[in-house]
């Protein structure tokens, strides 16, 4: 038994320590917004926060996480008011097309705005550009986070 | 695809709204089921359904089912406002349910979903919408003309108002009006103007169901790996290792695949790497790239077919002042939708349920009848979110496969193909070589052109009775035949080529994809030749043609071609009439090397006729266009020995932020033309005016795909040895 903390909750997984974390969301926990897209961490779909950095959940075997790392995935942002903010300028810009990659894309912003709150377009790029997208939305994701940070540089 | 094909599907849904087919589904998943905004229902309960796309319950629910599946086009959205229009409703408050086979789902693809939508989905709402009005009439004794429907309310002449779901179980008992009155533009209070995506709330949750997230209780998941060379069939199998893996359950076969089943999908990923499994590759194993293009390059002289011809393009050529000509070449290319290809299935002895995302919801029931032989009724197929279609889902061999295998086993299985089974088994759009010639007048326009095509006829497989009598596959007249400009004489050829090692297949933007490439590349090349601007040089051939004339001036101005620009950059322009929607594209570009390619800017003029949703035809030319650039720039599936040389996204590069456009201007023209298609006119429009903007720059010309190939640099072939 390996215990995970996620979403805020203790859980206990009984799985192999080398199992991608991802599929522990997925096929084990029932928790299927985060996506599997390469296996090999190059598309970013299947990207979760470890602590609030933004990691490849397709390729962190289970095993080496531990029972104490905070993972939080698409299901469980609600009580985090950045996320709240880039779910609302992800609706008012219309982003999402297929959808399948923007659970990732989304908690790859997250992530992004949380260390920087105002980033450059060349620190949105850095930040953003592990997460592909075949709908071919990084214009509104761009414009989005764009917004958001506004916004937030807005709010005293 | 072109319009004869699209037509045919399009009727079959008139028939099916003029016998007020009311359909009953069964709803076999959990009622409790949770119904967010956007998420896709199965409801069967409904005490008014005049249709085969509305239901209204008695408690005000209504539920519009749509023909058309969502792959990222925005068509549910779009759906639902053209019936919303004329029934009155708020588009946000309807439930929607995507069309099972036979009852309303067809086939999603060509560009065509618009098009084919945009008469009878409106007539359903307005025929539901009289009914409740006569309904109301029957109650207040007063006549039908003096009942208004307004959100979701019929509003009687002396202020009585009673809702839609009060109405229903009367207007269920009237028959379906023949004739319905329509709105007009004028009156059009959703139709034309922007509306947020309704399944944006479900996808930014992380709530949205995609096939591959199907959990139906009891499911096992299985790893597949099929022959890894086209044609090719399971040998020898040990499954003594696989078998131990903890959480492997059973290893199926079929005659070219191997599937291991396990609790869940890491368990069967680590039992089918310790599959032991020799393949018969069979005859395919010695195909390469370079047997490919030697196929092609053959039918450059052979015998051909005649696609299509005016006037006598040869001897217009040979009387002319100037004649010119190139030979084109474009690439087998992957989809490498974001969602892996999958299917849940689970066969039983009486029937069978199945969960995927398909473009052919009707292909992919028949199919599971033959293999299972169940009768097709017996066949329930529950259409999920579509990870990106592309053309992929135009496929259904996944579902053969899945019914194969869950077959032999008595529980649901799901079926996920990794990334490297998804580009190496995907099948492609074809390889093909293009030789142009044109005879030319003193001023260096066109007096004769003639084009022939090598390759496919994709149609042939995918729907033989598509394929013309002469063999000709319509497809390839996008770009070509279809065309803004008009040729005093013209002449088309196609040179058949199968390909032999892989299966090919539609691609987004098909025949528009390929030929807008070579015609546009080469109409740039002859601007070039004759000394005139290459916008200028178009204008010429439009001047008789106002819908591509105003697209092509539109675009000039907003892009703001032929004001200066920095060292390095250039511009490049193509124009186009495909899938029924006139559109002109001008890229801006900066190249700081020869293969250091930034797209600073794109520019599209667009008239698609009438505009259902504004906002969102901008999107799909955004991520039509990036869609084309990544491909144009970087993609070729190559084969060695009969196997696929590309397999994830190392090897298959996908466009990133980064390299994306700094920005995409989408302009509209007003228009109320009927809806022309739009989910494919921006990956047509990428390569021509990306590779003619790299001419531009480069002062060389981009005859090869992907244009980055060392084939396009000066001497090519030379370099490319040299390494």
């Amino acid at each position: 038994m390996l215990t995970l903390q996620i979403n805020g909750k203790s859980v206990e997984v009984d799985v192999d320590p080398d199992t991608p974390l991802l599929w522990v969301l997925r096929d084990v926990l029932g928790m299927t917004g985060t996506k599997y897209g390469c296996g090999t961490a190059e598309c970013g779909v299947c990207t979760v926060h470890v602590d609030g950095r933004p990691v490849r959940s397709c390729s962190l075997p289970v095993g080496l996480i531990g029972p104490r790392k905070a993972i939080i995935t698409i299901e469980g942002l609600q009580a985090d008011p950045v996320a709240a903010a880039v779910r609302k300028a992800w609706l008012d810009i219309d982003v999402v097309q297929c959808g399948y990659c923007q659970p990732g894309q989304i908690m790859a912003a997250i992530a992004l705005l949380k260390k920087i709150p105002n980033p450059t377009d060349e620190q949105i790029e850095a930040g953003m550009s592990g997460n592909l997208c075949r709908c071919g939305t990084y214009m509104r994701i761009r414009a989005a986070i764009r917004n958001v940070a506004a916004a937030q540089g807005a709010t005293p | 695809m072109t319009s004869k094909r699209i037509s045919s599907p399009a009727l079959r849904r008139r028939q099916v709204l003029g016998g007020a087919g009311a359909f009953v589904l069964a709803a076999i998943l959990p009622a409790g089921r949770s119904r967010g905004a956007g998420m896709l229902v199965e409801d069967a309960t409904a005490s008014f359904a005049p249709n085969a796309y509305i239901r209204i319950g008695s408690d005000n629910i209504v539920t519009m089912i749509l023909p058309n599946i969502e792959m990222g086009q925005g068509i549910y959205t779009s759906s639902v406002m053209l019936m919303a229009e004329e029934l009155g409703i708020d588009p946000q408050s309807v439930r929607i349910e995507a069309a099972p086979p036979g009852g309303g789902a067809e086939i999603t693809g060509g560009s065509t979903s618009s098009m084919t939508e945009w008469m009878p989905l409106r007539q359903a709402g307005a025929a539901a919408r009289t009914m409740l009005q006569q309904a109301a009439a029957a109650r207040w004794s007063c006549a039908p003309g003096a009942c208004v429907a307004q959100d979701g309310y019929i509003l009687g002449p002396t202020g009585q108002r009673l809702s839609y779901g009060e109405l229903a179980a009367d207007a269920a008992n009237l028959p379906v009006p023949k004739d319905v009155v329509l709105k007009t533009p004028a009156q059009f209070r959703l139709i034309g103007r922007p509306m947020h995506r309704l399944d944006s709330q479900v996808k930014v949750d992380g709530q949205a169901m995609f096939g591959i997230d199907v959990q139906v209780p009891g499911q096992k998941v299985g790893a597949v790996a099929a022959c890894p060379v086209i044609g090719g069939h399971v040998g020898h199998v040990d499954t003594q290792a696989a078998l131990k893996i903890r959480g492997v359950v059973a290893v199926l076969q079929i005659d070219d695949a191997v599937c291991v089943v396990a609790d869940h999908y890491w368990a069967a990923r680590k039992g089918l790497a310790a599959l032991d499994v020799q393949w018969v590759e069979g005859p395919n194993a010695t195909v390469d790239t370079q047997a490919i293009y030697r196929q092609l390059e053959g039918g450059l002289s052979s015998s051909a077919i005649l696609a299509d011809h005016h006037g006598d393009a040869q001897q217009a050529i040979t009387q002319a002042h100037g004649r010119y000509s190139a030979t084109y070449r474009q690439p087998l290319l992957a989809h490498a939708t974001m969602e892996p290809i999958n299917c849940t299935i689970h066969v039983r002895p009486d029937g069978c349920d199945i969960w995927t995302g398909t473009q052919v919801a009707e292909r992919a029931r028949d199919t599971t009848a033959e293999v299972t032989g169940l009768p097709k009724d017996r066949i329930r197929l529950h259409s999920q979110y579509i990870g990106g279609g592309f053309g992929r889902r135009l496929e259904h061999e996944y579902v053969t496969q899945a019914a194969r295998f869950g077959r032999q086993v008595s529980h649901p299985l799901k079926i996920i193909w990794s990334r490297e089974e998804d580009i190496t088994r995907d099948r492609f759009r074809p390889a093909y070589l293009d030789h142009l010639e044109a005879g030319l007048d003193e001023r260096g326009y066109i007096t004769g052109l003639t084009h022939r095509i090598v390759g496919p006829a994709v149609v042939a497989r995918w729907e033989p009775s598509g394929l013309g009598a002469n063999g000709y596959d319509d497809d390839l007249s996008v770009g070509t035949v279809i065309t803004p400009y008009t040729y005093p004489a013209y002449r088309l050829e196609f040179a058949r080529r199968e390909p032999p090692g892989v299966i090919t297949a539609w691609w987004r933007g098909v025949g528009g994809t390929r030929g807008l490439f070579v015609v546009e590349g080469f109409i740039d090349e002859l601007a070039q030749r004759a000394g005139v601007d290459p916008v200028a040089y178009r204008r010429e051939m439009v001047r008789n043609n106002p819908r591509a004339l105003a697209v092509l001036e539109r675009v000039a101005r907003e892009s703001g071609w032929g004001t200066p620009l920095p060292p390095n950059c250039g511009r490049g322009v193509a124009l186009q009439f495909a899938f029924g929607s006139y559109l002109a594209t001008v890229a801006e570009i900066e190249m700081a090397g020869p293969h250091d390619v930034r797209i600073r800017r794109v520019t599209c003029a667009v008239d698609c006729g009438q505009v259902i949703n504004p906002d969102q035809i901008a999107a799909q030319i955004e991520g039509g266009l990036i869609f084309g650039f990544s491909a144009a720039l970087y993609n070729e599936i190559t084969l060695e020995k009969g196997r696929v040389q590309q397999d994830n996204f190392h090897t298959w590069r996908v466009m990133r932020m980064n390299e994306a456009p700094g920005r995409i201007d989408v302009h509209l023209i007003e228009s109320t033309e009927s809806p022309g298609g739009i989910g494919e006119t921006g990956t047509a429009a990428a390569a021509p005016a990306l590779a003619n903007a790299m001419a531009a720059v480069q002062k060389r010309r981009y005859r090869f795909l992907p244009l980055l190939s060392p084939l396009n640099q000066p001497s090519g072939h030379e370099k490319e040895q040299q390494g």
